[in-house]
């Protein structure tokens, strides 16, 4: 039976690790390799780069990163954070990552996932949704709940809507989608759940849920009553407040199936 | 003495750094080769591939790697020097695919009668991507110290169907159950990334190294020798 997995996601700015709380914050964290060559011992499934630096100098970065990733690391791995065109998703696919992910360039042009997957197969292509809840116009409101599509690290508004964007996002071939909700994010409090629902219903993809994780039992939900196929989380297993095995152990009281190494 | 590297077949068809690497960090040297005469020589090869079946055909063809890289197969199959295809070089080995845009249905290399089909149970999400387990079919040196329903990472569309199902080596339940591993004499083939499934991938590839240079032997037989690097 095919696992839910469970993706450690590292934020990482001049080639250091960095965890934001809810995108500010920064503190740093060590050698993102090193990091993610742990996470694979733990038994971690994939591990995410979420790249945010911000020089000129980046594609060279996330390349570089990509490079020495594979040397240390054999899980699969996603690279993502400013890429906008063909030659650096090249790159860095041949450097050896697995995946890249797609977030703000596009939403400025969304051919972009068109001509990555048709060139390099929509299982490499994973789209990186940030959305914010739309508050309803009065509280008494009766719509049903939605979602804006944010960008630039979820600083910007883009009046696109979160579930006609993952909808787009799949036609055009993503092969999954990333989705973390700016609401909960860096709360510790739990995953966004009715958003996760409402996508993971939307597309036929796999959807990891980002955004919010504090407890075993919040990724567990994300799986259960947010019909997720993987979690995302970052600061509770870099700061150690629970390790992969235990998170999977955790899921798997829960009847979920994950992939536990003895 | 160095010993000669494993080759690994380059023919365009997907990134082969992680391969390399893996290979190094399970113990022995193996060198990406777009060379025909490289195939040819190498104590054993790897055949991987990411990509469409036709696309992959067409390359080796065009890169006059396809008679060594099926001789190598066929020499495997006889016993002789280790082959080991990956994803779409497992695919590669069988007859045909139905993975055609259109046209005829390409041919592959034959060494194994049977087709590649896609998966296609209503509600099934295509590709495959993740983690699923293997049960073993048979036993083979390859899957030494390696337990029965072990988690390997998996990234397709289509699946290989032997002719003969005593060369099914491991079996996989995605929609239906398919061949995740395929084995006779010394050709072995995954449809999984032993490169990207962590400790038990390298244990794969650890083990494939041995078999070519000698400590293992396709019989099964455990015998001294050293280990190749």
């Amino acid at each position: 039976m095919l696992a839910k997995r469970v993706i450690p996601c590292l934020d990482v700015r001049d080639g250091r690790v960095v965890k934001g709380v809810n995108f500010v914050n920064l503190k740093d964290a060590g050698d993102p390799v090193e990091l993610a060559a742990f996470y694979d011992r733990e038994g971690a499934d994939e591990v995410v780069f979420l790249d945010i630096t911000a020089s000129h100098e980046r594609r060279r970065t996330v390349v570089d990163l990509a490079a020495r990733t594979a040397e240390q690391v054999f899980i699969p791995f996603t690279v993502g954070g400013g890429i906008s065109d063909l030659d650096t998703i090249r790159d860095i696919l041949k450097a050896g990552a697995d995946k890249i992910s797609l977030n703000t360039a596009a939403v400025a042009d969304p051919s972009l996932i068109t001509r990555a997957a048709a060139r390099f197969g929509s299982q490499c292509v994973v789209v990186a949704i940030d959305a914010r809840h739309v508050m309803p116009s009065s509280p008494e409101s009766e719509a049903a709940p939605s979602w804006e599509v944010y960008v630039h690290g979820g600083r910007t508004p883009t009046g696109r809507d979160v579930l006609e964007w993952a909808k787009e996002a799949e036609r055009r071939g993503a092969g999954e989608i990333l989705l973390t909700s700016m609401d909960t994010d860096g709360t510790q409090g739990g995953y966004d759940l009715p958003l996760l629902r409402a996508v993971s219903e939307a597309v036929s993809i796999p959807v990891i849920a980002s955004g919010g994780a504090g407890s075993p039992a919040d990724l567990a939900a994300a799986i259960t009553e947010g019909g997720a196929d993987a979690v995302l989380a970052a600061s509770i297993f870099h700061y150690g407040t629970y390790t992969v095995r235990q998170v999977k152990e955790y899921l798997r009281s829960q009847g979920i199936p994950v992939r536990l190494t003895s | 003495m160095r010993k000669r590297p494993v080759a690994i077949v380059d023919y365009g068809m997907g990134n082969l750094r992680s391969v390399v690497k893996a290979c190094a960090r399970a113990g022995f040297a193996a060198e990406s080769t777009d060379s025909p005469e490289a195939v040819r020589q190498a104590p054993g090869v790897i055949l991987p591939g990411v990509g469409a079946f036709g696309a992959a055909m067409e390359n080796l063809e065009r890169a006059g790697l396809r008679d060594p890289v099926r001789e190598a197969a066929a020499e495997a199959l006889a016993g002789g020097r280790p082959f080991l295809g990956l994803c779409l070089g497992l695919h590669l080995l069988f007859e045909e695919s139905e993975e055609s845009f259109g046209g005829e249905n390409p041919r592959g290399l034959g060494v194994f009668p049977g087709r590649v089909v896609r998966f296609k149970r209503e509600g099934l999400k295509v590709p495959q991507i993740g983690w699923n387990t293997v049960v073993f079919r048979q036993r083979h040196p390859i899957l030494t110290g390696l337990a029965d329903g072990s988690y390997f990472y998996f990234v397709h569309s289509y699946y290989a169907v032997p002719a003969d199902p005593a060369a099914v080596l491991l079996a996989t339940e995605y929609g239906a159950t398919f061949a995740s591993g395929v084995a006779r004499g010394s050709l072995v083939a995954f449809q999984f990334h032993p490169e990207k499934s962590s400790t038990t991938g390298l244990a794969l590839l650890a083990n494939f190294g041995c078999l070519v240079y000698g400590k293992i032997r396709t019989e099964g037989t455990e015998q001294e020798g050293e280990r190749g690097q």
